[in-house]
């Protein structure tokens, strides 16, 4: 087996392997350092597709503000352990069987087509990701959106502080 | 060279267990979180098919998906915190007020 595939074995099961362990762990404060886990197991696998600006990005925004800001609100709240995560009889059991069944139909069908996709990487694809690539791209075909996606952030922002403040003036 | 149907099947997975986390959780933080977990695995379908395909559009829309799940996290979890403030509780089921 090639290295690279090596990685992307290790870098795949360990992004699983965290993402079951963050929705199965009992306290949050677990959950959240799971996930942390699992979102640097998709930067590397981001890097394995060349796209090393997105996985820098995964790494600062992902990882580091948006964990940060949830662990805070988990360590502000002091919360309880949730005693049990499946609740008992056949709910689990029927929602197990649902969930399993539709991924392994989305899974088939990944694998039924797979001979009309892309085999290989394009040619191109070394230059798409750099942080070059992405910042040309983004300031001069995708300039409005971009400036749009300030608003949105300035205004989620206004909207948190207004939400959490205890009385408005 | 791994093919491409491996990272969308590693996608769907990730995705199936976000989607079961949101059904089967009852913490309203958790529950935030699996919806995180989702947004990352569709943003790992598109960077595999901007990669595989030479077209770049994939990755900026998983650049402005990452700028709404910013902007999501800061208004959801300040949801979560106005939510405790009145029930001091943060367990779904216990947050039924808009429950026809």
């Amino acid at each position: 087996m090639e290295l690279e595939q090596i990685v992307f074995w290790v870098l795949a099961t360990g992004a699983v392997a965290f993402a079951l362990l963050m929705v199965t762990g009992k306290s949050a404060i677990v959950s959240a350092l799971m996930l942390v886990l699992t979102f640097m197991c998709l930067a590397g696998l981001y890097l394995t597709l060349h796209a090393q600006f997105l996985a820098v990005v995964q790494v600062t925004v992902y990882a580091g503000a948006i964990m940060v800001l949830v662990l805070f609100v988990i360590m502000l709240l002091n919360l309880k352990n949730e005693e049990k995560i499946f609740p008992k009889g056949w709910k689990t059991f029927v929602g197990l069987a649902a969930a399993l069944g539709v991924l392994a139909q989305v899974l088939a069908v990944i694998y039924a087509s797979s001979d009309k996709m892309p085999q290989a990487m394009a040619p191109n694809s070394i230059v798409l990701g750099t942080t070059e690539g992405i910042g040309r791209t983004l300031y001069t075909s995708y300039s409005f959106p971009f400036e749009m996606a300030s608003i949105i952030l300035i205004s989620a922002a206004v909207g948190a502080i207004i939400l959490a403040k205890k009385r408005l003036v | 060279m791994t093919p491409l149907t491996h990272y969308l099947a590693v996608s769907a997975i990730l995705f199936f267990v976000g989607a079961a986390g949101v059904l089967f959780r009852r913490n309203a933080i958790i529950i935030f979180m699996c919806v995180e977990l989702m947004l990352n695995a569709v943003n790992l379908t598109l960077i595999a098919f901007a990669q595989f395909m030479g077209n770049q559009a994939g990755q900026i829309l998983v650049f402005f998906v990452m700028t709404v799940a910013a902007a999501e996290a800061a208004v959801g979890l300040a949801i979560v915190i106005a939510l405790f403030r009145n029930k001091e509780t943060v367990e779904i089921n216990q947050i039924n007020v808009m429950k026809w």
